[in-house]
């Protein structure tokens, strides 16, 4: 692989971006576009109010709620309080996968299926809870579903329904269905994380810990902040099943309202995408007792060191045989893969912009192709997920973080039961493991790379023609603006209908994509032949000539 | 099974909607306003709108679409949006330099009861916008009506911002195409060039949201009514209103305020809705009908007489929005083809009535139901009860095609998944080939897989 090339310095860039600004603005954005420095502590603005108008790739809260955490879920009915189309949009739109096999009483999927109350304008004029009610009663009666989950969009919170209250005695009534709301309308907070939050809580109330079932496995985990985008899931149960290691949950990649109610029976969390779900981590280590660390299984070195921690944490000499066995069989082909695709992918830049937690996890797997990322920020993170979990403590709440619920935790009375006491806990520390820790983004981006958080249209525009990557990542909204700058951009929430990337297997896939990318003819033959000869100096010369 | 939980015993419903036949208003007046050259579409509310509709319509065009959002907080939702509209106003003109910009209202701003009227009015009066540029705008509330409502109050909504009365009458005749797809734009425009018929049509989608691909990205791509044209329209002669849904009451809007006469059709969608709206045109703009659209007409006609026998007497399930679903139906019964399933999600009374009207004749059993409720799990239902040979609608009948086994065609919005839309028509005699050409070959394509090795045809 190629030396990793000095970057340019981005600063005048940035200036020519923020001059454009109105006053205020620039302000504003200047503390959300930082210049790497690693010689000191930087700090980036982020989880801050959208400027109006900017055109920003930030969703809602409620989009965070029930699309990301609660939408991968196939046991459940999401039922959308609303207008239609806050559920329409959300519809089958993120690329859950779900293996809900066979039919019958085990096989439930509704995630194929899109629920509203559909409210009307005498729903908002009168209050839509009588018409709440009604739907619940009917879903019941249709699909006689374990669980339903209500979700606020924003007229409801103005109108002042209250569908916790609703959810109440509905799930009263019916007996033998769990009904919960979640406030998760969309004005809350400034992005999609808000309803992460909101969802976490929400599931931690009425979900984690409802069954005591012991699990089977020797080694039982959850997975924590791993949706299955495109089968992630699916080979990440892959690989911990070579490794022998029971997956009692995932959130909520495949997963069952079932397996939620018994994950608090786990040894341990994996954090995968911290931003989305570090709150269930920590409320279920203080109220049971598991321990959390992060994990990355986006690159196959990245797969192999989480596996070793794990391994670690258990400090079982089988599993960790098991799993170095697990590693030797899958990595040879990982790296032969790599190293086929080097010649088309070595020295190239990449771009990123996504998420809350791919903009740093796809980092790896574009180094391992001798990738550099030029440019990266998220699209909804908070510093945290930047700096590291260290800036915690410094983080000024305000106004619009104020009105998210933080659930009080206490341990459990009967069920507290920490998985390793203290003196363990340290001496893992002291071996390498990190608990309840995620160190950001930042620390692993290159001097004079620049990270901008909640990037804006204007912003990405001048810095691809600044940079000229060779790749762009980001979302659906960003796709075809940027390709027709004649730059490929790749997916990094759908994937582009590809996957699985994470895992052994998805490194592959990630690697031959984006060969495939890099490599595509038509790039090349963007411009009509007759423009680019007018324009072509040698051939006019040879004309006159 | 995808959507194994749909029962065949149908059960009335008044509370829960489930895979709705409809979206909601803001995504339409999204799409019309791009139609408007130089327009940059707002969304006034919170941002998950904005991302929502911007999403499917680059979903459904694989393009960009460009939007802002007044980025609702939790406190413009006590204090009201006013701050976030003047200050989007403010950033996008001088960030962004649209011509125009088109705001329009979400649920959230509707409830609060936003005055956008006098948000911009005041911005004009701040000085927020400037010399030579436009703000327009309408209210998309969506708990009332559908997608096809926002688009067609957006309409609305570029007639009161833009449209102007000279007094100096021009002979020209204003198009309303309806919420169609860009490829139905062009045709609409070809075939009022082939008839030597001037007009004026908006909005119009066309090379923008099929832009080509140059290596450059344009923000405003080169399609679009000017700004001028519709201007200009006031002073038209007429106005052709295609689709009573979509563009019935921007027709009425240029009437009432410059007492332009209209007249509304069906979307010329198969033979004879297409006859229809050439002789309207033909006469509203005092032209000839050229003998050209005689061959074109003629070569419609002649597929279908051609290949009537895969056609007749298969019944079809059909779900999307009024203006098309009318003159879908009639086309589906000129082939001799039986409607059996109509939904759409779009209310109004007099959709069934018109359907029950076309089908009186030659499929008196029709079912058929629009609003609350006429959803796709209904539809679904109704198929379970009743099969049907063929299903038209959208992306998502592809769960009911899978499951039941039906020949499916992609047609109305959103088609998420295949291309073509955006660039051939299904509108006008050639555009009704296209459909023909799209039935058949998944008619066909199921008759070739299903049959046994004994019955394989060569030649169909
Ligand atoms: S709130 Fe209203 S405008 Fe926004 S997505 Fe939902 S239905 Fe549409
Ligand atoms: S109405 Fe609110 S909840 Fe619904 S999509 Fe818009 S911002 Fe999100």
């Amino acid at each position: 692989m190629s030396e990793k090339r000095k970057l340019p310095d981005p600063s005048i860039v940035k200036e020519e971006i923020l001059a454009k600004y109105p006053p205020k603005i620039a302000r504003k954005r200047a503390k959300s576009m930082v210049v790497v420095d690693q010689t000191v502590d930087q700090e980036i603005q982020s989880n801050v109010r959208t400027i109006p108008g900017i055109i920003t790739q930030r969703g809602c809260c409620y989009a965070g709620c029930k699309g990301v955490v609660l939408g991968p879920t196939r046991d459940i009915v999401n039922l959308v309080h609303g207008p239609i189309g806050c559920s329409f949009y959300a519809w089958l739109t993120r690329r859950n996968q779900t293996d809900a096999g066979e039919e019958g009483p085990d096989g439930e999927n509704f995630i194929n299926y899109c629920f509203s109350t559909d409210m009307q304008d005498e729903n908002i004029v009168f209050g839509g809870e009588k018409k709440l009610k009604q739907a619940i009663q009917e879903i019941y009666e249709i699909f006689k579903p374990k669980a339903i989950g209500v979700f606020s969009t924003c007229p409801v919170g103005l109108i002042g329904d209250d569908v916790h209250a609703v959810s109440r005695e509905m799930k009263e009534k019916l007996g033998d269905c769990n009904v919960f709301g979640f406030s998760c309308e969309g004005y809350k907070g400034v992005s999609q994380s808000a309803g992460h939050h909101i969802a976490n809580n929400a599931l931690f109330k009425h979900v984690i810990g409802n069954d005591d079932t012991a699990p089977k496995g020797k080694y039982n985990i959850n997975l924590l902040g791993e949706y299955n985008i495109g089968g992630d899931a699916f080979e990440l149960d892959r690989i911990f099943d070579l490794c022998g290691i029971n997956l009692i949950s995932t959130f909520s990649g495949n997963s069952t309202v079932s397996g939620f109610e018994r994950s608090h029976t786990a040894d341990l969390n994996l954090v995968m995408c911290h931003r989305s779900i570090n709150y269930v981590a920590e409320m279920m280590e203080t109220k049971y007792g598991i321990p959390w660390f992060k994990v990355n299984f986006i690159g196959a070195e990245a797969t192999a060191k989480s596996l070793r921690r794990l391994g670690e944490y258990y400090g079982d000499a089988d599993l960790i045989a098991r799993i170095e066995e697990v590693i030797a069989a899958e990595l040879p082909g990982v790296k032969a893969a790599a190293k086929a695709v080097l010649p088309t992918t070595d020295g190239k830049l990449a771009m990123m912009f996504v998420g809350g937690s791919r903009a740093h996890h796809y980092q790896e797997l574009f180094a391992e192709m001798g990738m550099t990322t030029v440019s990266a920020g998220y699209e909804f993170a908070h510093r945290d997920d930047y700096e590291g979990r260290k800036v915690l403590p410094s983080i000024k709440v305000d106004a619009d973080s104020r009105n998210i619920e933080e659930l009080k935790i206490e341990p459990d009375e009967t069920r507290y039961n920490p998985r390793k006491t203290e003196e363990e806990l340290a001496e893992l520390e002291k071996n390498g493991l990190e608990f309840s820790e995620y160190k950001g983004m930042y620390t692993e981006m290159a001097d004079q790379s620049l990270i901008v958080d909640d990037i804006s249209h204007w912003e990405s525009d001048k810095l691809i023609e600044y940079y000229k990557p060779d790749i762009f990542c980001a979302g659906i909204k960003e796709k075809y603006v940027v390709q027709k700058m004649g730059i490929p951009l790749k997916q990094l929430h759908s994937y582009d209908y590809g996957g699985p990337y994470a895992g052994f297997e998805g490194a592959k896939n990630f690697y031959t994509d984006i060969e495939r990318m890099l490599s595509t003819t038509i790039w090349k033959k963007l411009k009509a032949p007759w423009l680019s000869k007018e324009t072509d100096p040698c051939i006019c010369a040879e004309f006159v000539a | 099974m995808l959507l194994r939980h749909t029962p065949k015993e149908i059960t009335e419903r008044k509370g829960v909607t489930i895979n709705p036949a409809k979206t909601c208003q803001p995504v339409g007046a999204m799409y019309a306003a791009l139609g408007v050259h130089g327009c940059l579409p707002h969304s006034h509310g919170s941002q998950g709108c904005c991302s929502y509709h911007r999403s499917v319509l680059t979903r459904h065009y694989k393009d960009p679409i460009m939007a802002g959002t007044s980025s609702f907080t939790e406190g413009s939702s006590v204090f009201g949006g006013q701050a976030n509209l003047l200050a989007a106003l403010t950033n996008m003109f001088t960030i962004y330099n649209p011509d125009l910009v088109a705001v329009h209202t979400t649920c959230l701003s509707e409830t609060i009861g936003d005055d956008i009227p006098q948000i911009v009015h005041k911005a004009t009066e701040d000085g927020k916008i400037p010399e030579g540029k436009h703000v327009i705008h309408c209210n998309t509330p969506s708990y009332v009506g559908s997608h096809v409502t926002g688009f067609s109050n957006m309409c609305t909504g570029i007639v009161k911002g833009l449209a102007k009365h000279t007094g100096n009458a021009i002979d020209q005749v204003n198009i309303l195409p309806g919420w169609v797809e860009p490829s139905d734009m062009r045709e609409i425009k070809r075939i009022a060039k082939e008839m030597e018929a001037k007009i004026v049509m908006y909005p119009d989608t066309s090379d923008v949201v099929d832009a080509p691909q140059t290596g450059e990205f344009k923000m405003y791509p080169a399609g679009g009514t000017t700004v001028e044209a519709i201007a200009s329209s006031g002073d038209s002669i007429k106005t052709l209103a295609c689709g009573s849904w979509a563009s019935e009451d921007a027709a009425k809007q240029l009437d009432s305020s410059f007492k332009v006469p209209y007249e509304v059709l069906d979307i010329p969608v198969g033979l004879s809705a297409t006859d229809r709206f050439i002789e309207a045109l033909a006469n509203a703009a005092k032209v000839p009908v050229p003998d050209s659209f005689i061959a074109e007409r003629g070569r419609l006609v002649d597929v279908i007489a051609d290949m009537t026998q895969y056609l007749h007497g298969k019944k079809v399930a059909i779900f999307g929005d009024p203006d098309q679903l009318i003159p879908m139906v009639e086309f589906l019964l000129d082939l001799d083809m039986i409607p059996t399933h109509v939904i759409s999600g779009t209310p109004g009374k007099k959709f069934t009535a018109k359907i029950k009207e076309l089908c009186a004749e030659k499929a008196p059993n029709v079912q058929v139901q629009n609003g609350a409720q006429s959803d796709m799990f209904l539809l679904h239902q109704w198929i379970k009860n009743e099969p049907v040979d063929l299903l038209l609608g959208n992306t998502y009948g592809k769960y009911i095609a899978r499951d039941e086994e039906i020949p499916f065609v992609r047609y109305g919005f959103p088609i998420l998944d295949r291309i073509g839309h955006s660039y051939f028509s299904t509108v006008g005699y050639t555009g009704g080939i296209r459909l023909l050409e799209m039935m058949l070959g998944a008619i066909m394509d199921r008759q070739e897989r299903e049959c046994s090795d004994i019955k394989m045809e060569l030649v169909m």
